[in-house]
């Protein structure tokens, strides 16, 4: 169990048997009155937020989580199948549970898979990825329209910006955390 | 940790609060922070030391003093309060309290005014202090610092800030939940602004307003939505500052309360002391409002991170 004053920043308590992380967190406590522990925190299973004001005699339980290395598989419609590289258990995430992050996911790929209660919630991709082009208009040369960037497709159907320079075939950089494009990589 | 600029201006900033206090005749005094007993507050949770503890607040020594005789006295000390952490609070503080005899609140407030105004003269021109044309600048923010500051009775405030009455938010108990999440944000953000007048339950030392029973004659000093300083004309009828300490220690739990009892002692000399009046405030914070900074920590010369 955690106590109010165990809250802080970054701390994942349990809140109507749901797994929260603190996202901002202040102490007040006005002039001769009791201390109060104001946090504001999401829910890591559907994204919500909640701000909720505590006082000292608060309670919380912990969260089970655990976090488990494991490699990204392969998808089927919506399922996707992962497996522990310890234990060689198979588990399946349905793809709403995994957001933006199957933009990034090709087969074979490590990533930490977070669980509640024995069930997978979340994963953690690495900060960059390397994907290939697998579709690009040509770079016209000499193309004087001013355009600095335009839309490639990459091998996972994920669609971004990136300069005119990008054919397909090339292999690029992806932030995981903005989607954004960041470099070239050469093999 | 503040550089030499910043520690430099905090001794500026030391030597003005002293000089103020000085020139008005107040006597300055230094009373022990180790003690092996404190005035029973339900809300402040004492630092141990060997068996005594470390002051929450040098009052209950200074109203001793002012029971003895003495008529003006002012103190600067660290005071300790366990388990307070955050961007206005630290276990470890800087207070500056002051005690006049033949003398009402409102005296008190008529202090902090003319407190700041010499502090401003003192230090205005320094390169590190947020004041501009007897204006404080927070962010965007222009707090006007002229006096007459202010002045806010609690139920007016609750009623218009709060989404309930004062009477409600204490029937619910409330209240510092709601002063924190409405009101305190409203409070000083244009000028200084005294809040007074606190319902009785919530001020344990302070005398009851003349034909309002339910009424405190407390207030506290706010500065752009940040509390600044608390005082009161001060409770001298022992027998009724008894049943106060008797209802706060009812209030507390098992563990807390064998470590409070009644300060029979300082009940005693309270029977000798007449009208008075005392307010405490925060070092700290008024010189982090005076240097522009964000946190308490951001001005002493060790915060609690300088030893991590």
């Amino acid at each position: 169990m955690y106590s109010a004053a165990d809250l802080r920043k970054g701390l994942k308590v349990q809140v109507d048997g749901a797994p929260f992380i603190i996202t901002d967190f202040e102490f007040s406590k006005p002039g001769k009155g009791q201390a109060l522990y104001r946090c504001k925190m999401r829910n890591m299973i559907t994204g919500n937020q909640l701000v909720q004001t505590y006082r000292s005699n608060d309670k919380f339980e912990k969260p089970e989580l655990e976090e488990r290395k494991m490699q990204y598989l392969y998808c089927q419609d919506t399922e996707y199948h992962f497996m522990d590289t310890e234990n060689y258990e198979q588990i399946v995430i349905d793809k709403e549970h995994l957001g933006d992050n199957v933009n990034y996911m090709t087969d074979n790929m490590d990533m930490e898979v977070l669980f509640f209660q024995d069930k997978p919630i979340d994963v953690s991709l690495p900060m960059f990825v390397n994907l290939v082009v697998t579709k690009a208009d040509p770079w016209a040369k000499g193309d004087t329209s001013g355009s600095d960037s335009k839309p490639v497709t990459v091998e996972t159907g994920y669609v971004l910006q990136v300069p005119p320079f990008v054919d397909e075939g090339d292999k690029i950089q992806i932030d995981t955390r903005t989607g954004a494009y960041v470099t070239r990589v050469k093999e | 940790m503040l550089d030499l600029p910043g520690l430099r201006f905090r001794a500026a900033f030391f030597h003005s609060l002293r000089s103020f206090f000085v020139r008005q005749q107040f006597l300055e005094v230094d009373t022990p922070i180790r003690q092996p007993l404190l005035l029973p507050e339900l809300n402040i949770e004492p630092l141990a030391s060997e068996g005594w503890f470390l002051q929450a607040s040098p009052e209950l020594c200074m109203k001793r003093l002012l029971a003895a005789g003495c008529n003006r006295i002012f103190q600067l000390c660290n005071c300790f309060r366990k388990g307070e952490r955050g961007r206005l609070h630290l276990e470890e503080f800087t207070m500056l309290e002051w005690y006049r005899i033949d003398a009402g609140y409102e005296d008190l407030m008529a202090d902090c005014e003319a407190l700041l105004s010499s502090l401003l003269a003192d230090l205005g021109e320094m390169d590190l202090c947020a004041v501009s044309k007897e204006s404080l600048l927070v962010g965007e923010r222009v707090i006007a610092l002229q006096a007459p500051w202010e002045r806010l009775s609690v139920h007016e405030a609750f009623a218009r800030y709060s989404p309930v009455s004062i009477e409600q938010a204490m029937a619910d108990d409330t209240f510092d939940e709601i002063l924190v999440e409405y009101v305190e944000p409203c409070l000083g953000v244009e000028r200084p602004l005294f809040l007074y007048d606190y319902p009785v339950e919530l001020g344990s030392l302070a005398r009851c307003k003349d034909g309002f029973p339910h009424l405190a004659e407390r207030f506290e000093l706010y500065v752009n939505g940040i509390e600044l300083a608390n005082g009161f004309s001060e409770l001298t009828d022992s027998r009724e500052q008894r049943q106060r300490f008797a209802r706060e220690l009812e209030l507390m739990d098992d563990e807390r309360r064998q470590r409070s009892s009644m300060p029979e002692r300082f009940l005693e000399e309270l029977a000798g002391l007449d009208r008075a009046a005392g307010i405490a405030l925060g070092v700290d914070r008024l010189l982090m409002l005076l240097m522009g900074r964000e946190s308490v920590g951001e001005v002493l010369s060790f915060a609690p991170g300088d030893f991590e």
